[in-house]
């Protein structure tokens, strides 16, 4: 991935949730996306960790088991050797890269109508997560959210009447944003999106058609 | 205590409910300094169990935290059998994983936290958690010792800060790592103060960006 200058980064207490591990699969994705990307969050995110970890020394110790350095040491000799470096498989960050398989090229899209494709990496009951592929000056249909959506720009970039986002590029939206995000005219953009609810199509066509397209 | 805290108070930060603390004025002078060789020592027993499989200074390690790291899993909702085993594979894990740690980035602590806390979201709520792409410098990379010294320094400040919270913001704190927080209360804790810890780790992520291939 190339190194931009990002500037919409994540908010406070999604890095919170995300450092206390209370976040799920779906937005954890996206969050670890942008950290790879991103060293000002990293270092906002291992700052929360640095706070985890105090709350965590101060801790009341329980007591354990008085086989439990032996069963430990035990345990070692059956984990395997860690490697010292994962090789990289793609262009893209690697807990993208776990999830997608291939280089964005590569990816097996499914059209979703008015030349917008997706390719569906997580959808449990709760959330979602998605990549978007939206070629150039095209517009994904108007939506609001019953829920948080986190959309992270991979390549190309998006404006909405919010403001202008490029590759590295967050933008939060929750029940109360209406909005139509348009790909640039110079490229065809590519983003994560990750919701916590089915979005809200606002024209009928897209209402009959969103249980098909899963979106 | 309080005889030996002195706050400057230029340094001093407040957080969103109006109460002052300060992370970077608690001078208990010989409390943090003491508690700083312990930290240090900690980060050291890690280097040796990296460097030198070294069994004894792994169960230095293991005889402080992994009572603690038990107590972090029941808390979190584990019986206790499960809290004893999985405390276990998070030790092993410290001990498989001990080149990752950075010092420089990280206190014992802080780190031993974040490996039981992945724990817990495998074991207890049986979920993947995508991790950010590991830092990997080139094999000559040594932290800075003096940035090193410093981030263990400003993370035992934090720990005392911590202690030294009103009531109701400790128990908010604890109960962001521990439980989980509502939206408003969320809004409450996010005002505490981490800029010096923070821009501690992120001069120490530029220099590991130099270092990196």
């Amino acid at each position: 991935m190339k190194k931009h200058d990002i500037k919409h980064h994540l908010s406070k207490e999604l890095l919170l949730a995300y450092s206390a591990g209370h976040l799920e699969e779906g937005f954890s994705l996206a969050i670890a996306t942008h950290i790879s990307m991103c060293d000002q969050c990293r270092a906002e995110l291992e700052s929360l960790e640095a706070m985890g970890g105090a709350v965590f020394e101060n801790l009341e110790p329980n007591v354990i088991d008085t086989d439990a350095f032996a069963k430990t040491l035990a345990l070692i000799d059956q984990m395997p050797e860690q490697t010292k470096m994962k090789p990289k498989t793609t262009e893209l960050p690697e807990p993208l890269a776990d999830y997608v398989g291939c280089d964005l090229d590569d990816i097996d899209w499914r059209p979703i109508g008015m030349g917008v494709k997706q390719k569906i990496l997580v959808n449990s009951e709760k959330v979602s997560a998605r990549l978007l592929y939206i070629p150039a000056g095209t517009a994904v249909p108007e939506h609001s959210h019953k829920g948080r959506e986190v959309t992270l720009v991979l390549k190309g970039a998006f404006k909405d009447e919010i403001d202008y986002f490029g590759p590295g590029d967050i933008e939060l939206a929750d029940g109360d944003t209406h909005h139509t995000p348009v790909a640039s005219d110079e490229e065809d953009c590519i983003c994560l999106a990750v919701t916590d609810a089915p979005l809200k199509f606002n024209k009928l066509i897209h209402k009959i058609a969103q249980p098909f397209l899963k979106i | 205590m309080l005889l030996e805290t002195k706050i400057r108070t230029e340094e001093r930060s407040i957080i969103s409910s109006g109460h002052v603390i300060d992370t970077s004025s608690i001078e208990s002078t010989s409390n943090v300094s003491l508690a700083n060789k312990r930290k240090n020592v900690w980060a050291e027993l890690i280097w040796k169990v990296e460097a030198k499989k070294d069994v004894s200074a792994f169960e230095e390690l293991f005889n402080h935290f992994a009572p603690r790291v038990k107590a972090f899993l029941m808390k979190s909702g584990a019986d206790p059998q499960m809290a004893e085993e999985c405390s276990q594979e998070v030790m092993a894990t410290v001990w498989r994983k001990a080149h990752l740690f950075d010092p420089s980035r990280a206190s014992a602590s802080t780190w031993i936290f974040t490996i039981a806390r992945n724990k817990k979201i495998d074991a207890i709520r049986k979920q993947n958690r995508p991790e950010p792409e590991q830092l990997y410098p080139d094999q000559d990379y040594e932290p800075d010792q003096e940035a090193v010294v410093e981030l263990q320094q400003e993370t035992e400040r934090l720990t005392s800060a911590l202690g030294e919270l009103p009531e109701k913001q400790r128990v908010l704190v604890e109960k962001a790592y521990l439980g989980e927080l509502s939206h408003s209360e969320i809004a409450e804790i996010t005002g505490l103060p981490l800029g010096t810890i923070k821009s501690r780790i992120r001069l120490a992520l530029e220099k590991l960006r130099h270092a990196m291939m």
